[in-house]
């Protein structure tokens, strides 16, 4: 009898706790669609910080989560095509990474929730109207470099530096942008900005060697076609003893002296919280887009000692990452 | 492939088939490979998108972006009848001073259009249709809308080639030394058909800023692949020496290219990854291309009755 009474009542839990995992089940099947403009290590890794973070939340890809990732291999109409068929299948959530995918995505729905990343003005962009109320389905970080931090570091590892060389492709939004706001904060620290304009990853050479004698260190922005050619720029700094500093850090361990910038994983980890945030059942319109946090101070010694530039202790001290 | 996705591939084929019909006239009708076009799709996208971002009507905007495209193709044939220049060169030197030109244009280098007027506000008319249909609305309106402007302009296109004027491009075009003896001033139609060409792809361009919702001076890339590839594809749909056909076959070729993309993006089960975009289009196309030395399925649906 008592076994018997055991027997029907844990049959009972079973039957209960089989039917409140499958409603859990049901309840968290989400899909969530990831869509860049290109792949690129920032952007790639940008993409697989919003997957890490989406799994510490409890969403696994194959299990409870259909992970989709599409990139539109450099082409805007292949970016708007992506779009189109994002909006089709009508996924849980998007993730558009950089400005002309997520440009596509805002116009291709109004209703599917969509967190864009790694765009640097969205309100210019027009993606969103208000960073602190975006409204409407679109919400997400932007990845603005925090550009007086690596201005004043740059001023603290050249001190007699006055001019800097920023290498630029006056065709990326983003740079524009950048090169912009690096004008603006230069004269409060007596530096004088020297532009050399680079549209293809072909010219990024020339456009550095034209900098040689003209200025006291080189600055690349997170530009795409620069950041792509930054073999050439680094050869041109350590063979005329010309710093070269990058706004992210992934270059600085390629090469570059040193930056203070987004570690582009984190900056997914971020956007991924967002996404988990929306998932949740948060409307995209009611979330604030955020500037991306977590800058860190990367150095390398060994291009710094190449560049001549000495790293005083205190900064190595500071460093998040010193590369020998 | 999702109805979203079948319709956003059938837009950006239309649009893209103004850009195969621009590259008809060069390649096919004058026999002048222009590589202007990757120059010119922006040019067009940058002048509607700041004159509509300025408040100017779009219809305006339209209008002066294919001015702009007209007169950029006039440089080119200019480069090449003036200076004797290659054609393959002038076109080169015009596309690549039209990245900056496109610049100052723009002043910037991407402009949003998202909530702004466009051409596609005038066929909102067509919504009551539409939601007769069942279908979905927004999109649907851009497909509606852009077949409408389309089948015009390629009609008009092919009413143009059979006219005098137009015969004598293609002679010019077919046998420029035949058609100089007849008195045909080759100059003259290079020029006007080189400045049509650019004009139809500057078109395309404005049309792409208006339904894709930006311009940004990065769309011009690969261009005169997507139109080649479009005129191809046409052709090997559709064998046959009538201009009305061949002109209507570029359409056809355009959407059946992006169709192709978008089925190149929806391979996954076949194990293929994003970064495989580009290989799979490319065989996709190639099969294509074979397929004549085989057999066309689709060729005898098309066939006259008897020879």
């Amino acid at each position: 009898m008592r076994l018997r009474a055991t027997m029907i009542g844990s049959g009972l839990a079973l039957a209960l706790l089989a039917g409140t995992a499958a409603v859990a089940q049901q309840a968290q099947k989400v899909t969530v669609a990831v869509t860049a403009i290109v792949e690129h290590p920032a952007l790639d890794a940008a993409r697989d910080g919003v997957k890490k973070a989406l799994e510490d939340a409890g969403y696994k890809d194959g299990a409870n989560l259909t992970f989709r990732y599409e990139s539109a291999q450099g082409s805007p109409a292949t970016a708007a095509q992506i779009a189109q068929k994002f909006a089709g299948e009508n996924p849980t959530v998007i993730v558009a990474i950089a400005t002309p995918s997520a440009q596509a995505m805002v116009t291709a729905t109004q209703t599917i929730p969509v967190v864009f990343t790694a765009v640097t003005d969205p309100v210019a962009a027009q993606i969103v109207k208000d960073r602190q109320a975006p409204g409407g389905n679109v919400t997400g970080i932007s990845d603005f470099s925090p550009l007086e931090a690596q201005f004043d570091l740059i001023k603290e590892l050249v001190p007699t530096a006055k001019r800097i060389g920023v290498v630029y492709n006056p065709g990326e939004a983003n740079s524009v942008a950048l090169l912009n706001a690096v004008k603006a904060l230069a004269p409060a620290r007596s530096l004088q900005i020297v532009e050399a304009s680079a549209g293809r990853t072909a010219d990024v050479s020339g456009a550095a060697q034209n900098l040689v004698g003209k200025v006291d260190a080189i600055y690349l922005p997170t530009d795409n076609t620069i950041i792509s050619a930054l073999g050439t720029v680094l050869n041109v700094g350590a063979d005329n003893k010309l710093p070269v500093f990058t706004g992210d850090t992934e270059s600085v361990q390629k090469g570059s002296v040193a930056s203070i910038g987004f570690d582009y994983f984190q900056v997914g980890v971020e956007t991924g919280a967002v996404v988990v945030r929306v998932l949740k059942g948060e409307k995209p319109g009611s979330i604030p887009v955020k500037n991306a946090s977590g800058s860190n101070l990367v150095i390398n010694t060994k291009a710094a000692a190449a560049m001549g530039v000495t790293i005083p202790p205190a900064v190595q001290a500071r460093a998040k990452q010193v590369i020998n | 492939m999702s109805l979203i996705a079948t319709l956003g591939a059938i837009e950006i084929g239309l649009v893209f088939a103004l850009v195969a019909l621009g590259v008809y006239i060069t390649f096919r009708v004058l026999d002048f490979p222009d590589l202007t076009v990757d120059g010119t799709l922006p040019l067009g996208a940058a002048v509607a998108a700041a004159m509509i971002a300025g408040g100017v009507n779009p219809v305006f905007a339209t209008l002066a972006a294919i001015v702009a495209g007209c007169l950029a193709g006039t440089v080119t044939a200019w480069l090449n009848i003036r200076f004797a220049i290659l054609h393959l060169l002038a076109g080169i030197l015009t596309m690549s001073a039209l990245f900056s030109i496109n610049l100052r244009v723009m002043g910037v280098p991407n402009i949003p259009l998202m909530n702004r007027p466009t051409v596609i506000d005038f066929f909102t008319w067509l919504n009551p249709f539409i939601a007769i249909l069942g279908l979905p609305a927004r999109p649907t309106l851009r497909v509606l809308a852009l077949l409408i402007i389309v089948t015009v302009i390629a009609a008009l296109l092919a009413r143009f080639l059979k006219t005098e004027f137009g015969l004598a491009m293609r002679a010019t075009g077919a046998n420029p030394r035949m058609a100089r003896a007849q008195g045909i001033r080759t100059d003259m139609y290079i020029y006007v058909g080189v400045a049509l060409s650019n004009g139809l792809v500057a078109l395309a361009g404005a049309l792409f800023a208006q339904t894709a919702g930006f311009a940004d001076v990065s769309i011009g890339t690969g261009t005169i692949i997507a139109g080649l590839a479009a005129v191809i594809l046409g052709e090997t749909i559709f064998r046959s020496r009538s201009i009305v056909v061949a002109v209507f076959s570029c359409l056809i070729g355009a959407i059946a290219y992006r169709l192709a993309i978008a089925l190149a993006l929806n391979a996954g089960w076949l194990g293929l990854r994003a970064s495989d975009l580009n290989l799979v289009t490319a065989v996709l196309v190639g099969i294509a291309l074979m397929l004549p030395g085989v057999a066309n399925p689709l060729r005898g649906l098309f066939k006259r009755s008897a020879p």
